[in-house]
């Protein structure tokens, strides 16, 4: 088999029917089991009475979701069919949406973004899509739900397409635009999910499904992206007394081939590929996001953190940056504090130096340079200035999420507290 | 919707060389990490996937079996054998120690199992060795409880599991930071489906125990169940032994899993099975999820696999 995989997010409430395109999703590919099946069944109708039957209950994992009727956490789910395997980010729309959705979405392919028909483009779905684009997602699908509530009516939904689509032109972030789709659809009757409605056949582009076998999946075009190999792990077997010294990680995204010349960074030291070395044996070349070892021809001192690539095309080395931050806990951020920074392979210290804007969740602005917000507050996003401990080797986020990104750790809780998008260098961006 | 430059990385290698990473980070990040080997098949998967992390070093922990002493005798058997055959060391847990020593009391009746005790076993030889991180085979496609799970599993120093506030877990950035007698579970297996297991067996050719092959046993069917007949196993009136063929499609105790009927004799076969098959795997062959409508929070709350 040669199926490709497929990450897709969704967010939304329960009100968006958003439960019920997902179990509609996996009932009529025929993606649940009947044990499922009865769970559901009895659930439902412990809930709803006799005969009551709702796709929405295959997705509550909890049993405070169960009881409280909410999901509280992204939950993870899996499904294939003959073209793809699929791995969907059920992500809550009820508490620490911004939470959910940044997490849910900093590994996605596509955002499958839900409107209801009849109540058109809502907060939450501009910040759904917000938050997609910010995360560097390439494809965005507009799931129209409900049309069997406006009577599937080809003028609403133009409608809806209109105004969308003006709001998502304008979310563009660094040089990456994103492809947005839209689909008319009724989850709750099935209608274009899986099986094309006959109700609306003024419609003739893909149904959802179809949509998701066919879009290009967004692992890195190994020759249009730079090669960055974060070191991870230095394999050597002490015992054995063999002279083996290998370099293992997993390629974040372009290409590297055998007799290339390297530099690591970010002390710099150059050198050529002796080897790719995988369980199976050598390879010429290895490409992302493949998992290998590297052997070099000369013996530099390189350890976990550091960053390998082609001289030609190499990344940003600094200390200081610029980078929007989504937080994600009740302490609020503010200038002066320090976290462990995570990025790629290894960790730094992080002062906050400054912030220098906060975007309003509601009108998706973000504040002016009069206006600097005093901290971040939990599911706040905004534009923040650090320091490191040590140089950090990156890209900005828009050119590559895996060395563009970081986490912020809490010192004294261990709380994964933030996550950061890197924008710049400041001295760059000065 | 353009053309990729070049052929794609099948969905299995790109799930192999996630899982890699998150070995990987597990062995730099933490002092004294354990890989819990069961001798299923998804811990077997684990073991070929630290094969291909950190050969040709040894690996860089040691691998534990908790032994509830009910196992069936055919995967000790290749658990030992595997282990030899690899060159690791192997720590295994005992249950039935557990017992004696009066750290868990025995349950009784016919439907006694050992599945609870399991947990303090397994907690006592975390504690006992130092293990500040333990790889699982678990998956999220298993059970619902399991689908809201990190790969970074975090848990206090009861063990403890706490569904409702979990570190955000975002990118392939893990955090691995604890306090002392705090230890993280790992689940490299994650984002595969029990068929993702199953074809990567095939594609990597790995032995798995005889009980996963079509094979005649006795066996006494209770609560829709095919039970092993075995020394633990204490019929109730009105049960009857009879020789079915069967197989297993998960290894737990002899005591709480049910076979299935099957002619699956090889490992292309079982492939077809799964891959044709209508019922989840714990639903299908699980007694220890049968027990309520969040039998696995619970038990995981606690401290369990």
């Amino acid at each position: 088999m040669t199926l490709d995989l497929l990450r897709f997010t969704t967010a939304g409430s329960v009100d968006d029917g958003k439960s019920t395109l997902i179990g509609r999703l996996l009932y009529d590919a025929k993606q649940v089991f009947e044990d499922q099946l009865e769970h559901v069944q009895e659930a439902s109708e412990r809930r709803g009475g006799e005969g009551a039957f709702d796709l929405a209950l295959l997705t509550d994992g909890l049993r405070a979701e169960r009881e409280q009727g909410i999901t509280i956490d992204v939950a993870y789910r899996y499904f294939a069919t003959a073209k793809r395997r699929f791995i969907i980010a059920d992500c809550p729309g009820h508490q620490q949406y911004t939470r959910n959705m940044v997490t849910g979405a900093s590994t996605a392919d596509v955002a499958v973004i839900l409107l209801d028909a009849r109540r058109g483009v809502l907060e939450q779905s501009k910040r759904h899509a917000f938050i997609s684009a910010l995360l560097g997602i390439p494809h965005m699908l507009v799931a129209v739900n409900k049309m069997d509530l406006v009577d599937h009516s080809r003028e609403r939904f133009e409608e809806l397409v209109e105004e969308f689509g003006g709001f998502a032109e304008r979310l563009a972030h660094g040089d990456r635009a994103t492809d947005v789709s839209f689909i008319p659809m009724s989850a709750l009757n099935g209608d274009n999910v899986v099986d094309r409605s006959s109700r609306m056949e003024w419609y003739e582009g893909p149904v959802l499904l179809d949509y998701l076998e066919q879009v290009d999946v967004a692992y890195d075009h190994p020759d249009e992206r730079p090669a960055r190999f974060p070191v991870q792990w230095v394999v050597r077997p002490a015992a054995s007394g063999e002279d083996y010294r290998g370099y293992a990680g997993q390629l974040a995204s372009g290409a590297l081939r055998r007799g290339d010349e390297v530099a690591v960074l970010p002390d710099g030291g150059r050198t050529r590929i002796a080897a790719i070395d995988t369980y199976e044996g050598e390879l010429d070349e290895a490409t992302a996001p493949m998992s290998f070892t590297l052997r070099l021809e000369d013996d530099l001192d390189i350890s976990r953190g550091a960053l390998i690539c082609h001289p030609d095309e190499a990344p940003e080395v600094a200390r200081e940056l610029l980078a929007d931050v989504c937080w994600m806990t009740d302490a609020p951020l503010r200038p002066g504090g320090r976290y462990v920074l995570k990025h790629t392979s290894h960790h730094v210290t992080a002062a906050v130096q400054a912030i220098d804007d906060v975007v309003d969740v509601h009108t998706l602005q973000r504040s002016g340079p009069d206006d600097a917000p005093s901290e971040l507050a939990l599911n706040d996003i905004g534009r923040v200035r650090l320091r490191t401990s040590a140089p950090l080797v990156f890209d900005s986020y828009a050119s590559n999420r895996r060395t563009g990104s970081f986490i912020l750790i809490d010192e004294a809780s261990n709380g994964t507290v933030g996550a950061g998008m890197i924008a710049a260098p400041v001295a760059a961006a000065a | 919707m353009s053309v990729a430059a070049r052929p794609q990385l099948s969905h299995l290698r790109a799930l192999e060389s996630e899982a890699i990473h998150v070995m990987r980070e597990v062995a730099a990040e933490f002092e004294r990490p354990v890989l819990l080997f069961s001798g299923g098949k998804d811990s077997i998967v684990l073991l070929r996937l630290a094969e291909k992390a950190f050969r040709p070093a040894p690996f860089p922990f040691p691998l534990m079996h908790v032994d509830t002493g009910h196992n069936f005798p055919e995967v000790i058997e290749f658990r030992d054998r595997r282990v030899t055959e690899l060159g690791e060391r192997l720590v295994v847990a005992s249950v039935q120690e557990s017992i004696d020593n009066g750290r868990v009391v025995e349950e009784t009746g016919p439907r006694a199992s050992r599945n609870r005790l399991q947990t303090v076993t397994l907690l006592d030889a975390i504690a006992e060795h130092g293990f500040d991180a333990a790889f699982g085979g678990a998956r999220r496609d298993e059970e619902r409880a399991r689908a809201k799970e990190r790969v970074f599993s975090f848990r206090d120093d009861f063990g403890q599991w706490d569904p409702k506030n979990q570190r955000p877990e975002l990118w392939n950035l893990y955090n691995g930071r604890i306090n002392n007698g705090e230890h993280v579970r790992v689940f490299p297996l994650s984002n595969w489906t029990e068929l993702d297991v199953w074809e990567y067996i095939d594609q990597e050719q790995l032995e798995v125990p005889s009980i996963y092959f079509s094979h005649e046993r006795e066996v006494f069917k209770r609560d829709g169940m095919l039970y092993a007949m075995s020394p633990f196993a204490e019929l109730i009136d009105g049960e009857e032994v009879t020789t079915e063929t069967v197989r297993y499609r998960t290894v737990g105790d002899m005591s709480c899993t049910g076979g299935v009927v099957s002619q699956a004799q090889t490992l292309d076969e079982v492939v077809l099975e799964i891959a044709a098959t209508r019922i989840t795997e714990r639903g299908e062959t699980r007694a220890d999820d049968r027990v309520s409508e969040a039998a696995m929070e619970d038990r995981k709350k606690a401290g369990y696999f």
